[in-house]
């Protein structure tokens, strides 16, 4: 394989790993402060133990974002020179900020919030909380302004094959951000959601049913069925906007070849480059049509219009996009699915969790990890659906690349993919060992021994 | 901004500055964790975990001046950024595995279940030394003008275990002032055992850089500039000497002034670094790529700066902040 290809897996590799992180730490700081707010105000015992389990898993997730995403920086570098002297007078300033305005306030407000409640007062604790999770939205602000700018940019001019900013507010506020940020803030909160119930009905199912584990559980759930449907609406927003200034990737979601009305959203089907036509379709008829121009019969451009005179193909590979794109809607069906289910089995005789039958718990331990899988298929949809370009019109993938040997790249990629997978498996397995412990009422609170020190008369009483 | 004369000369100056000062506040941030981490393997398990006490609240904002400096490297010479980072393909992958383990060891050592315990300090040590050791080859490299020769190689890996042993160096004197006892008399025989590498490693880096380059060399040995200069070694070998008579009298009566020898190798750091500065500036890549070659647009850096330059201030405050409630003997953590 040529270089070219392996950086490409090499760096979808490795932000397919950091994102699970991010996915994860974004929305559970603010589920972490509701639960301490809730605490502050109540003085209930409940929050406060469901804040301290809740916790351990932010750490363990916050450091393995901190680890990949430092991986990921340096990559620019490493594998995608061009990247930078291209576009670098851009992508620059938004890095800073994210490192400057990001970086340092959750990693310095981490200390004392993880490891600081008997050190500060309890207000300094809920501030350091809010902080972190204040910290944790921030970064995903500036990426997301740089990823959004590399899909539909804007606001600057190219001088000498390089571009220079011309107008920042048009970068920030470049128009496919909005929409980026919030269908991913919310993949990030509905990801907590299900995690956390998952999480929560596993251990009520092996024995643990304390109080902590009941108001986690129904916060849960009940956040993910109020957003949902918010997210769903946001993806057709998403989907609208993408139509408007990347239809080729549309197109390649849809399936669809040639332009014209009438166009059926394809439930099935072998998309079929080569022959340029879709094997074994089964489609809702008009739907598509009506869902992108709200009309039975509107137009959609098909990805014929996207081959240049000479045969030179200049849209994205359709078959990975239109698959994804199913993986991700089809589990956000799912979620609405579970998530309302269970709502209205808990608000039944107002029952609340005693009201979920096992199989519905099976079903919530079964759905930990959808917000993964969503997360994974959405970005896939955006990033393959970009192909050829880097940056939108201005940089082709294949321009950025570095000229590192193959089997140079190769070496590292196979050592990441090594790292990645069991640190994947041990990050899983210790999430529910935890879970167990838990349940059988050990203390998980300490995590590291007391020095002689801080004890010496125990140790002579003893 | 015509007050400042041309942006396009002082701002590269600024943003090289900038930049230096991230990668010396990370050496010795992240120079005293790393070095702690090498120090694992001779620390019995209730050490282990107090030295993990002692660097615990700390170690990941001391990892993000890395990523603040190599965020600089990125955003303010781009050109450089690309040249340098390619040409250390290789030991910057190792230096990332070695970040990622001992990163997410810190974490998975507490919450595994006991027997995979010391699984998960093998990699934390395993990382730190990776880490390290490519760290010192790049500076290596670095100072060999970044070109791949049998010669280079081998002055970098002489650098990979001089840096090493620094980084135990500093780090062992961190664990003397966060812990007592036994630990700390333990760690005072580590600083005694670690202190030569840092001298080799100085000793071995001055001595090199001028004969690399002709350039630097007339830099040094020319005169007055050698007056000038002469502060920097006649200090480095006070503070060297002063560092092993304290060393040797460690620790004091009670426990006063444990965070000298700390200071005083912080102290090396800064003068090993300014003579590093000294001899490479203007060159962000050795002898091929000036900082004002390589810099982005100005106005570009001009943004950064504002931003910077507020950040900045605030930065160090909470950092202070965090060392200030964390001060004192390293001592239970818990997360409650
Ligand atoms: C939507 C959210 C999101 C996305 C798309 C990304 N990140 Fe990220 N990143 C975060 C959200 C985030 C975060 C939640 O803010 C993290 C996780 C843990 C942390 O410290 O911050 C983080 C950590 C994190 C760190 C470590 C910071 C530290 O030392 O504390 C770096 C260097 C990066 N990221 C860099 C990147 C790069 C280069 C990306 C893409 C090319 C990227 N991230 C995509
Ligand atoms: C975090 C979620 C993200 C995921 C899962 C993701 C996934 C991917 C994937 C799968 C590719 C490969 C596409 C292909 O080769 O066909 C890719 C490419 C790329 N993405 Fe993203 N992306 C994400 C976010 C970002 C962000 C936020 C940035 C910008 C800072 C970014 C920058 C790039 C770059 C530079 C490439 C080019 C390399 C390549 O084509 O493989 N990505 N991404
Ligand atoms: C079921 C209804 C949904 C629809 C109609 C929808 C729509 C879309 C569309 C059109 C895109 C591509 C944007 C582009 O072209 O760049 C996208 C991307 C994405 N989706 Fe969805 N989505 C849905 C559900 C979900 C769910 C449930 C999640 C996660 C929990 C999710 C997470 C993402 C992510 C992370 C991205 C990539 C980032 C982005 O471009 O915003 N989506 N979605």
């Amino acid at each position: 394989m040529e270089t070219l290809l392996l950086s490409r897996i090499q760096f979808a590799a490795n932000i397919s790993f950091h994102i699970l992180f991010p996915t994860i730490t974004i929305a559970l700081g603010w589920a972490l402060l509701f639960f301490k707010l809730r605490y502050n105000a109540t003085g209930d015992d409940r929050w406060m133990e469901a804040y301290r389990f809740w916790v351990k898993i932010f750490a363990l997730s916050f450091a393995m974002g901190v680890v990949s995403g430092i991986t990921m920086s340096f990559q620019f570098g490493t594998n995608w020179p061009g990247f930078m002297e291209t576009v670098g007078n851009i992508a620059g300033p938004l890095l800073a900020y994210e490192v400057l305005t990001a970086f340092f306030l959750e990693a310095v407000f981490l200390g004392i919030m993880l490891f600081g409640f008997s050190r500060v007062p309890n207000w300094v604790h809920t501030m350091a909380t809010f902080l972190v999770a204040f910290g944790t939205m921030m970064s995903a602000f500036w990426i997301i302004i740089l990823n959004s700018w590399m899909h539909t940019p804007q606001g600057y001019e190219m001088i000498d094959g390089v571009a220079h900013a011309t107008d920042w507010w048009a970068i920030i506020f470049n128009p496919s951000m909005p929409y980026r940020l919030a269908h991913m803030v919310l993949a990030s909160f509905l990801t907590v959601s299900f995690l956390i119930a998952g999480v929560s009905a596993f251990r009520w199912l092996i024995g643990g049913r304390t109080e902590g584990v009941r108001v986690a559980m129904k916060s849960a759930i009940f956040t993910a069925a109020l957003l949902i449907p918010v997210q769903i609406y946001v993806g057709d927003m998403h989907g609208l906007n993408t139509k408007e200034y990347q239809p080729a990737k549309v197109a390649a979601m849809e399936g669809h070849w040639e332009t014209g009305g009438n166009v059926p959203l394809l439930l099935f089907a072998l998309p079929d480059q080569e022959a340029r036509e879709n094997h074994y379709e089964i489609g809702i008829p008009n739907l598509a049509s009506f869902i992108l121009t709200h009309h039975w019969d509107g137009e959609i451009q098909g990805l014929n219009d996207f081959v240049a005179e000479d045969g030179t193909v200049l849209h994205p590979r359709v078959a990975p996009v239109f698959w994804s794109f199913r993986i991700m809607v089809a589990t956000g069906m799912l979620m609405l699915l579970v998530s309302w289910g269970a709502s209205a089995l808990m608000l039944r005789k107002r029952r609340g969790v005693e009201g979920l039958p096992k199989p519905v718990l099976y079903g919530l331990v079964g759905m930990s990890f959808s917000g993964w899988l969503a997360t994974l298929a959405g970005w896939y949809t955006t990033e393959i659906g970009r192909q050829p370009w880097l940056v939108q019109g201005v940089l082709t993938t294949e321009q950025a690349v570095a000229d590192v040997p193959a089997p140079m790249v190769l070496s590292t990629l196979l050592a990441y993919l090594a790292v990645y997978a069991a640190l994947l498996a041990a990050y899983i397995f210790v999430i529910f060992y935890l879970a167990r412990k838990m349940s059988a009422g050990e203390d998980i609170g300490t995590t590291v021994a007391p020095s002689p020190a801080a004890q010496p008369k125990a140790i002579s009483e003893a | 901004m015509d007050y400042f004369g041309d942006p396009a000369v002082w701002l590269p100056f600024v943003f090289a500055g900038l930049m230096g000062i991230s990668i010396l506040i990370y050496v010795v941030l992240d120079g005293f964790d790393l070095g702690v981490g090498l120090l694992f393997p001779f620390a019995d398990d209730d050490e282990k975990d107090r030295m993990i006490a002692a660097i615990g609240p700390f170690w990941d904002a001391n990892e993000t001046w890395l990523v603040l400096a190599v965020g600089l490297l990125l955003v303010a010479f781009p050109a450089a950024h690309g040249a340098i980072l390619t040409a250390l393909y290789l030991p910057v992958a190792i230096m990332l595995i070695g970040l990622i383990l001992r990163g997410v060891a810190f974490e998975f050592r507490v919450k595994a279940p006991a027997p995979h315990k010391h699984l998960w300090n093998t990699a934390f040590f395993a990382g730190s030394l990776m880490t390290s050791l490519s760290q010192g080859f790049m500076l290596g490299m670095y100072i060999m003008g970044l070109t791949w020769t049998w010669m280079h190689a081998g002055f970098a890996v002489l650098t990979a275990l001089f840096l090493s042993v620094g980084y135990s160096f500093i780090g062992a004197t961190w664990v003397i002032h966060k812990t007592d006892e036994f630990l700390q008399r333990k760690a005072v025989g580590w600083a005694k055992g670690g202190i030569w590498g840092l001298v080799l490693g100085i000793g071995a880096i001055s001595l090199a850089t001028p004969f690399v380059s002709a350039r630097i060399f007339d830099k040094w040995f020319s005169f007055p500039e050698m007056l000038y200069l002469s502060p920097l070694p006649i200090l480095s070998g006070i503070l060297v000497i002063w560092l092993w008579w304290m060393l040797r009298r460690m620790p004091f009566y009670e426990d006063r002034r444990s965070w000298l020898p700390f200071a005083a190798a912080t102290m090396l750091w800064v003068l090993a670094f300014a003579g590093m500065a000294y001899s490479f500036y203007p060159f962000v890549v050795p002898e091929q790529l000036t900082i004002y070659e390589a810099a982005s647009a100005p106005e570009s850096l001009f943004i950064i700066l504002i931003g910077t330059s507020i950040v900045l201030p605030t930065i160090l405050g909470y950092t202070v902040l965090a060392y200030t409630i964390f001060r004192g003997k390293a001592t239970e953590l818990r997360y409650d």
